[in-house]
């Protein structure tokens, strides 16, 4: 049996989004050490703050190992989340597939028992909003006008990277995806008539806005976290 | 008070801590990794010359404070908001009390808030009108993440909470200070949502509630908020910081509260220690909105630079300010631009 190749493991990662900042936990700086042992991957998370969202947290993890076992000659993947408030139960609740209601169950009984779909579609909605909107923000800057935009259809739009990451997000949400369907869709799916496509578009930017600062802010403390860490070890 | 360009700037520091994080105080592996947690946030976005050691950081003077707030700061009032934290630290982490010694001592200088936890019942319900008594308070700080025992968090729209807002409506205590943090009921949901903020302040108009950090990290839910409650406010702690390391987002942020909310709902705090207000205050009163953005966000004026630095936690905190300091003619609020948009549903 060859050996899986580091490059594949980083791969299948690149998929793995922070669900939050709508960015790879690859590029994140969330990946701390990747181990391949025959059929096993073992792989080390780490987050920018102890205190991290648990669920946030447990979305990252279970995804990750999702991901990994889903290729081939991967036939057992370990997931460990470093120095984390409730690293034993999200490690042990991914290692046993057993959701984040149960994994918490030892830490509160505060959940509701419907585990995290509720919090992934919220979140994959800001993902869709956020990326709808860079992507008309390129079309803007290139001469399109809003009330051009409110009219555009998905086959109207010259090809881009930024229309691909557009596409994924929306596929994610189950949305129509055929060249005569609307351009701009609200989070809920609608089309967005043509007098309220301003507002949407100022909605959309205070989303992505949020999303990115809250990346800086996270970059920036993991930098602070492991920085430190390594300066008192060395 | 700062001058700068022949412009005076009263300041009100809306968010400073006397907190105790030594390993003293530790009562687990929670309370190191907290206090630890806030010196990252003093380095990863402080300037060289202002951070500190963490074994400085893990408790500070009476002298410190004063110096890095009052002598060198150009804070004319600091308002203190504890953080209790009684699951981490043995003596709580930033309490009332410890708060209040200094207030106590200093009066013309500080104003310190109270803080309640819901789950506390009628015994908190009795120790909130204690320390209102005593403090003579006109705000508190609500942390919605902070433990005990096996719960994690407590929501706004609990109906104990609303009990203890209309305790605050009877006491006077008008200003609720709140601020979301990263485990709450229930655990799978986002514990970051400032949805309940909207529930509470459409019930308890006579009340303000200033949002920490503004509502970060979920400014957008914060500031659509914002654009319905008149009496939501956004407290600058976290976000300013920003102006320093990352002063385009620092542009975006302030651009969007600003056309969301305006000039008259958004407030200073340095969040000390974490921050010291003297280049944070500095920083802001040299800050424009870069030249490609003001087209989205137009620019920072001095007038509205005053109103977020001090005039508008004096107004809200009733805290006289010297005629000299006050602004001059008609430059009232023009409100924010966002209430007069078509909603769209999010």
């Amino acid at each position: 049996m060859s050996e899986i190749r580091e490059s594949e493991v980083l791969d299948a990662l690149s998929g793995v989004r922070d669900p939050e900042l709508d960015e790879p936990i690859t590029t994140l700086g969330f990946v701390s050490h990747v181990e391949r042992d025959e059929g096993t991957v073992r792989l080390r998370l780490r987050l920018p703050t102890y205190f991290c969202s648990p669920n946030f947290a447990y979305i990252m993890a279970e995804d990750a190992k999702r991901a990994l076992i889903s290729l081939p000659r991967v036939e057992r993947v370990e997931v460990v989340l470093e120095e984390f408030h409730v690293a034993r139960e999200i490690n042990r609740g991914v290692e046993r597939d057993e959701g984040f209601d149960r994994a918490m169950a030892s830490f509160s009984d505060e959940t509701t028992g419907e585990d995290l779909d509720a919090v992934r579609e919220t979140f994959r909605k800001k993902a869709f909003v956020r990326r709808q909107e860079i992507l008309c923000r390129t079309l803007l800057s290139r001469g399109t006008s809003p009330r051009e935009l409110a009219h555009m259809r998905l086959g109207d739009v010259p090809p881009c990277p930024e229309l691909e990451v557009y596409l994924e997000r929306r596929r994610e949400l189950g949305f129509d995806l055929s060249p005569s369907s609307p351009l701009l869709l609200s989070a809920g799916g609608d089309p967005i008539p043509e007098e309220a496509v301003v507002e949407h578009l100022r909605k959309a930017r205070l989303t992505r806005i949020s999303l990115e600062s809250n990346g800086a802010l996270c970059s920036d403390l993991l930098q602070a976290r492991y920085g430190r860490k390594e300066k008192s070890s060395a | 008070m700062y001058e700068k360009d022949g412009e005076k700037y009263f300041v009100v520091d809306g968010h400073v801590h006397f907190w105790d994080g030594s390993p003293q105080n530790w009562r687990n592996v929670h309370g190191q990794q907290f206090i630890e947690c806030f010196h990252d946030y003093q380095t990863a976005l402080s300037p060289e010359e202002y951070k500190w050691p963490i074994e400085e950081f893990y408790k500070y003077s009476e002298e410190r404070i004063l110096h890095d707030l009052f002598e060198v700061g150009y804070d004319d009032k600091a308002i203190f908001q504890p953080t209790y934290l009684t699951d981490f630290y043995k003596n709580g982490f930033n309490t009332t009390e410890q708060d209040g010694v200094l207030a106590e001592k200093y009066p013309d200088r500080f104003i310190v808030n109270g803080a309640f936890d819901p789950r506390d019942g009628e015994e908190g319900l009795r120790e909130l009108e204690r320390l209102a008594e005593r403090y003579n308070l006109k705000g508190v700080k609500l942390y919605t993440a902070e433990w005990k025992g096996r719960s994690k968090g407590w929501s706004l729209k609990d109906d104990w909470a609303k009990r203890y807002l209309e305790k605050c409506v009877e006491l006077g205590i008008k200003n609720i200070h709140v601020h979301k943090g990263p485990t709450i009921r229930p655990l799978n949901r986002d514990a970051f949502d400032v949805a309940d903020v909207d529930d509470v302040a459409s019930e308890f108009t006579d009340l303000n509630f200033i949002v920490e950090h503004v509502g970060l990290p979920r400014l957008e839910d914060f500031c659509w908020i914002g654009t319905q409650e008149p009496n939501v406010y956004g407290g600058l702690a976290v976000a300013i910081p920003f102006i320093h390391t990352r002063p385009r987002y620092f542009a975006q942020i302030i651009g969007e509260l600003l056309y969301w909310l305006g000039e008259d709902r958004i407030t200073f705090g340095s969040d000390y220690a974490i921050w010291q207000p003297k280049w944070l205050i500095e920083e802001f009163v040299d800050f424009q909105i870069p030249e490609d953005m003001q087209g989205e966000y137009g620019t920072l004026t001095p007038e509205i630079k005053k109103k977020i630095l001090g005039l508008n936690l004096a107004g809200l905190y009733d805290i006289e300010v010297p005629e000299e300091l006050k602004l001059k003619g008609a430059h009232s609020g023009t409100g924010p631009v966002g209430s007069d948009a078509e909603p769209v549903a999010p």
